[in-house]
């Protein structure tokens, strides 16, 4: 009689559902998720797989590690990034190399795909877990990734 | 002799409205602390903090809704019923009230102890559903007009089950006034003194009072992702919040009744306390609470049910099970297998 394993399948499984929310009740107290932002503001931790911005991380050279090659540029569905590039002689081999002048960055049109990072073989790019993007005018939400005077790092082409 | 009357008649009008005022801030402070609990406890199920800011522990955070509530605008449909319109939120309000008069809160506070106290409590606590059909109807709006009708067959469904579970107590009780009840309880609580069937008839009572009371998984009414708010849809300001506050009333009354028919009411566990009558006020209350927390516990667990679901569920299940109970109860009594101390 599937009428009465029916009863005791719902009532069992009322009970188990019970069980897995009243955990998480008794259980609140220390797992709360909420964060009270302004009030924790020096605290706050963002979470590592957040995706705040794309930046680029400089050493203490002031050396970042983007080639150039556009991986990024290219990947970009909605054009956020524009790179301004220029063929340089390398001063310590004499040769002519593909050098980033600008990596403009433009935070207004990112829909935070991630596809750039993805693309890039050097891992120039990443993701930073800044949330704080207000600003009172727009141009301060192009930014240009690579910090003045910066070059690349050595060995990232090969 | 005329002025004797006379002080005795002012005397009693005097009495009845200071009850009646003390019972309508019973309401309106249970209320709002009902909703400041039911969005507290909500939260921790979530893992949330939820309201937190106005007043220690947000508990002032109701009292600013409802301070909102009266400012705003009283909003309506044109070609509504405008005299059906207004009427329907005092149905739901004064019917609650109603319901409350007969609780028993302690041995000494009962506003109205009848002899057909439980008969008056379902009685009294269906006809709240004549409210939201006229909201409903009243409304000129479709939404609003669906949700009333569910309404209409979700109370009508489940007025049976809370009667029939409520009429397997009164088999064990031999009483239907609420004083009496409690006092039979003197030998131990009820659900323990009918243990097997009076646990089935507790389920099915807490089944189906949180059908009746429209609460989530029973909430079809006002399915928010189907109806808008359902029946309450072109109400606004104070109007809406009488049946938001009604809902959260009658949600108390269906756990108190739970308490005086299951649980012993204002009665101490073992009669730990029964030399200080007063303390059964917070026996009651506190008992209720926990009935009430049971029932927020189902609104923050099980998913709304389909019509088809709510109708199987009533006519098929609860139903057949509720009447063999009721034989079962009569055959304990018969044979005389209550356990009583």
């Amino acid at each position: 009689m599937s009428y009465f394993s029916d009863i005791y399948k719902g009532i069992k499984t009322l009970f188990q559902g019970m069980g897995v929310t009243g955990k998480y009740f008794f259980h609140a107290r220390k797992e709360i998720i909420t964060q009270q932002y302004p009030d924790n503001k020096d605290t706050l931790k963002m979470f590592d797989r957040f995706r705040g911005e794309v930046v680029m991380p400089h050493d203490e050279n002031n050396e970042h590690r983007c080639t150039g090659c556009q991986s990024c540029e290219l990947a970009c569905p909605n054009g956020s990034i524009e790179i301004i590039w220029d063929r340089q002689v390398d001063p310590e081999t004499g040769k002519k190399k593909k050098m980033i002048d600008k990596h403009i960055y433009h935070l207004s049109m990112c829909t935070m795909c991630g596809l750039c990072i993805e693309a890039c073989p050097t891992n120039a790019i990443v993701w930073s877990q800044e949330f704080k993007h207000a600003t009172f005018n727009r141009s301060e939400l192009t930014k240009i990734l690579n910090k003045p005077g910066s070059k690349v790092k050595k060995g990232i082409e090969d | 002799m005329m002025t004797d009357l006379f002080t005795t008649y002012t005397g009693n009008i005097l009495q009845m409205l200071l009850i009646a005022l003390g019972y309508l801030t019973f309401f309106a402070v249970a209320g709002l602390l009902l909703v400041w609990l039911e969005r507290r406890i909500a939260a921790f199920f979530q893992l949330r903090l939820g309201p937190n800011r106005v007043g220690p522990f947000g508990l002032m955070q109701t009292i600013a809704d409802a301070l909102k509530l009266v400012s705003k605008e009283l909003t309506g449909t044109e070609r509504a019923d405008k005299f059906l319109y207004n009427l329907a939120p005092y149905f739901v309000i004064i019917t609650a009230l109603l319901a409350l008069a007969v609780l028993p809160f302690s041995g000494q506070i009962q506003a109205f102890d009848i002899n057909i106290g439980l008969f008056f409590l379902t009685a009294v606590s269906s006809v709240g559903v004549i409210g939201i059909l006229l909201g409903g109807w009243s409304s000129n709006n479709k939404y609003a007009l669906i949700g009333a009708m569910r309404s209409g067959v979700q109370t009508v469904s489940y007025e049976l089950s809370v009667g029939l579970s409520l009429l397997t107590m009164v088999l064990l009780t031999g009483s239907l006034q609420l004083s009496q009840i409690i006092e039979v309880q003197k030998d131990g609580w009820l659900i323990v003194q009918g243990h097997i069937p009076a646990i089935i008839a507790f389920m099915i009572f807490m089944i189906a009072g949180t059908a009746e009371t429209n609460r989530a998984p029973f909430d079809l009414v006002e399915a928010e992702s189907e109806l808008g708010a359902g029946f309450h849809t072109e109400y606004s300001g104070m109007k809406f919040a009488y049946f938001f506050l009604a809902e959260f009333i009658n949600m108390f009354i269906i756990s108190a009744i739970a308490v005086v028919v299951f649980f012993g009411g204002w009665l101490s566990p073992f009669g730990i306390t029964d030399s200080i009558p007063w303390l059964g006020v917070f026996w009651f209350l506190g008992k209720t609470f926990l009935v009430i927390f049971l029932m927020m516990w189902f609104r923050w667990t099980f998913p709304r049910l389909r019509v088809d679901q709510l109708l199987t569920l009533e006519w098929k299940y609860l139903l057949p099970i509720n009447l063999f109970n009721i034989v079962l109860m009569a055959v304990i009594i018969w044979l005389n297998l209550e356990i009583k101390f």
